[in-house]
């Protein structure tokens, strides 16, 4: 029935045509999708920094590039991938598309913030590309001074001034969804009726406003450092460049997960959908999101192990970071639980979220060697930090996000993707990616620096072994890139709730009409409540 | 309940369903996007602690080189504008137009006196080589280095402040505009109320920079 009158139907994105009507437009369905857009660019200029960081590491000399340039290539690559494609992803993309839908609401509280914010990721996205072509930044992501301030000779204020802009699109992404959350949920949408991505949502808010804006302030001080001699950073002046570090990891850490708590979010959705089941321990799940991010506020000092912090610090620091291990097995161990006498079914969103639990583990489970002062003065700074932290970025963010788009695909845009090949490239971006960082586990034990371009022979057959990942991980992600292009227009006229999921999402037809809902929804069940949408879902898939 | 029943107006965007209801959400907006500043501000209050605890001595020395009764003069100049956003307000609530338009104006005008005595102070500091770079010079004091970090302070939080002091100009004047094309009401004058939020806040920053910088010599006497 649906299937029929999808044609004519009016939706968002049949309602109004031409470049304007995005450009200018209010409804957050299309905004998310404007990120999609954005985000998938940097996605891939970021990649492309990548592979050339992969290729020169190819051999143990330096014969591709130069040192200076390889210190400008995993700069930019950090930049471009943490500031410009992660931090934004799911929360601009996904958020900005579902979380008014999930709660029954026709849009966030206020839509031409929404765009606003879209358009200051793209001013500062211009900033830090103007900077890139014009020569490139080479500090790392992490702009520790005095080097920023004092002795680097490249572009870090454009690229400074870039990330200060698309940080306060990540502030006012975080007010609009916080506000939304407190204030636009539909008649009898209660605070633990919220389905658990909501939750993951709103605990990722409240890190974007009270994290970013110290980076920003921290950002400023090093703009003033090098346009006006204001040292505060400055040692020459009696400064402390150290205090750059606490700032900068006070927002970066918890930065870490306003990366990952979205992607645990679309994790729940998943987990419940094709299990048919509620989320085990719904409540914990939910709370747990939030003391993550409360949590995360508290354990900064772990990047400065051994940057003069003091022993006793380092101790505090250290039991603090193993005390956030705990909300995150939390869910870990729930998804488990849901699982158990599920009725499980391997579509691919189910898959990758699959590949999440196990890759966000690894990752969460080395994060806590390193949380272990002891080892950390052995394998920090070396490539066994780089691993931990690509497990739970690459291996659980971006599992997430894959997961998630295609989980809402066929509601984003009214039709399916092929699933055969979206679980061949989930295949092969899960093996292509353990390919890729498993062996700089062993590299950095081995005592390989991170930011090095020439290194010992004895080193090479594990960095080959990783290149020959990472070109996999890269067909793998082109692959879903071509398909889901291709499905736009040959794929499968998706139904309304093709999965037999719950969320109210689910609810409205595929693509949903402009305003969301034809009638506001009324809210009678908890989340997850599988006994009522089997009677309403005839047809599947 | 239908759901896009209502034709969009200021004080009814076509995402909420009561007036009410907008008027919270922005609210609570507002007050988010304080917390925010808070945060902002928060990581140079820090900078200044750690630093005023490392060098207590020479940031009072520093200190008292600034004019205090200047300093002060400015703080009532502040509090009064803070008084006339209040009345503005109050008029904005009782739906009168006229008055809404005066108030803003004066507290307008009273920003722009803070702005103004400020620049004279800063002037002063280049007049004094206070200005921290290659120039920078403290008589009487045998490390320069933690003066200029004190006088770096200084011009970041003041400078800062009064960035926040020029938006909030912007922000009234849009408003004063908004009035005169008799865009707010009794019933709708959120705007009004939340421009007042912010202007109180940019208040109270101020009330905190100014025994911070001005006033720490006395503590040490
Ligand atoms: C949940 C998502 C997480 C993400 C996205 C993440 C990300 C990162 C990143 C980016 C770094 C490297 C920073 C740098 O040096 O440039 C890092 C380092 C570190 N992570 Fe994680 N992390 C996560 C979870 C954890 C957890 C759960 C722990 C411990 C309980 C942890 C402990 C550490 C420690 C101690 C370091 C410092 C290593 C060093 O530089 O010596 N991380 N993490
Ligand atoms: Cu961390």
């Amino acid at each position: 029935m649906i299937t029929a009158a999808v044609q004519e139907r009016e939706h968002y994105l049949n309602a109004s045509y031409g470049i304007k009507s995005w450009l200018l437009t209010k409804d957050h369905k299309r905004i998310g999708l404007l990120y999609l857009a954005t985000i998938t660019l940097f996605f891939f200029l970021g990649g492309a920094f990548a592979t050339l960081i992969r290729i020169e590491l190819l051999t143990p000399q330096g014969d591709l590039v130069s040192s200076e340039t390889y210190n400008k290539l995993f700069t930019m690559h950090g930049v471009t991938m943490i500031f410009f494609f992660l931090i934004p992803s799911i929360p601009a993309t996904l958020g900005n598309f579902f979380l008014p839908m999930m709660i029954g609401a026709r849009d966030l509280a206020f839509p031409r913030l929404n765009l606003l914010s879209w358009y200051l990721l793209v001013v500062g996205g211009l900033f830090s590309l103007f900077a890139m072509l014009a020569g490139g930044v080479d500090t790392g992501w992490t702009f520790y001074t005095p080097y920023s301030t004092s002795y680097s000779n490249t572009w870090v204020i454009a690229t400074a001034v870039g990330i200060f802009i698309a940080g306060f699109s990540s502030i006012l992404t975080g007010l609009n969804f916080i506000v939304t959350i407190h204030r636009m949920r539909a008649p009898g949408m209660t605070w633990f009726r919220m389905p658990l991505f909501v939750w993951a949502h709103y605990a990722t808010s409240l890190i974007q406003v009270l994290g970013t804006p110290v980076l920003a302030v921290t950002l400023l001080l090093v703009l003033c450092e090098r346009l006006f001699h204001i040292g505060i950073f400055d040692p020459a002046l009696g400064g402390d460049p150290v205090l750059f570090q606490h700032l900068f990891w006070f927002y970066s850490h918890p930065a870490v997960y306003i990366m990952i708590l979205p992607a645990m979010g679309v994790v729940s959705e998943i987990i419940s959908t094709f299990s048919r089941k509620p989320i085990f321990g719904y409540g914990f799940v939910a709370f747990s999101s939030v003391s993550i991010a409360v949590l995360g506020f508290l354990v900064w000092g772990h990047h400065m192990f051994v940057s003069t912090q003091s022993v006793y610090a380092g101790m505090v620091f250290s039991f603090l970071s193993y005390f956030v291990a705990i909300p995150s097995a939390i869910k870990v161990f729930n998804w488990t639980a849901t699982l158990y006498k599920g009725s499980i079914s391997f579509a691919t969103p189910m898959l990758y979220a699959f590949g999440f639990i196990g890759l966000f583990t690894m990752g969460g489970l080395t994060g806590l060697f390193l949380a272990c002062l002891g080892i950390d003065v052995h394998v920090t700074d070396t490539y066994f930090v780089v691993a931990h932290f690509h497990y739970i970025m690459v291996g659980g963010a971006i599992m997430g996000f894959l997961g998630g788009l295609h989980f809402w695909w066929p509601k984003m845009t009214g039709r399916m993707y092929p699933e055969g090949w979206a679980k061949l490239s989930a295949l092969t971006i899960f093996l292509g990616f353990n390919l890729t960082f498993f062996p700089q586990f062993i590299l950095g034990y081995l005592g390989m620096p991170r930011r090095y371009h020439v290194y010992p022979e004895e080193f090479q057959v594990l960095h080959v072994l990783s290149t020959a990942g990472a070109s996999v991980l890269a067909v793998g992600y082109m692959i879903p890139m071509i398909y889901l292009i291709w499905s736009l227009r040959y794929g499968q006229i998706a139904v309304a709730n093709p999965w037999g999921a719950t969320g109210l999402e689910w609810k409205t037809a595929s693509p949903p009409p402009l305003h969301n809902f034809d009638e506001t929804p009324i809210v009678t069940h908890e989340a997850y409540d599988y006994t009522t949408v089997m009677e309403e879902v005839i047809e599947v898939g | 309940m239908a759901n896009q029943a209502h034709e969009e107006t200021l004080a009814l965007r076509e995402q909420f369903d009561t007036e009410a209801q907008q008027k919270d959400a922005s609210t609570l907006g507002m007050w988010i996007f304080l917390v925010t500043e808070i945060m902002f501000f928060g990581g140079m209050f820090l900078a200044y602690t750690i630093y005023r605890s490392t060098y207590p001595e020479i940031f009072a020395v520093c200190s008292s080189s600034l004019n205090v009764y200047i300093g002060a003069a400015n703080t009532v100049v502040l509090l009064c504008s803070s008084f006339t956003m209040v009345l503005a307000v109050r008029s904005a609530q009782l739906g009168r137009q006229r008055a809404i338009v005066f108030n803003l104006i004066l507290t307008l005008a009273l920003g722009f006196v803070f702005l103004g005595v400020k620049a004279y102070e800063w002037n002063e500091k280049f007049v004094e080589h206070h200005i921290p770079g290659p120039g920078f010079h403290f008589e009487g004091i045998a490390q320069q280095g933690p003066a200029q970090l004190f006088f770096s302070l200084y011009f970041a939080m003041t400078g800062l402040h009064a960035l926040h002091m020029l938006i909030g100009g912007g922000i009234l004047t849009w408003l004063i505009i908004r009035t005169k094309q008799g865009a707010f009401t009794a019933e709708y004058m959120t705007p009004v109320d939340v421009a007042g939020l912010y202007w109180h806040f940019v208040d109270i920053i101020w009330i905190f920079l100014f025994p911070l910088l001005y006033l720490i010599d006395r503590h040490l006497k």
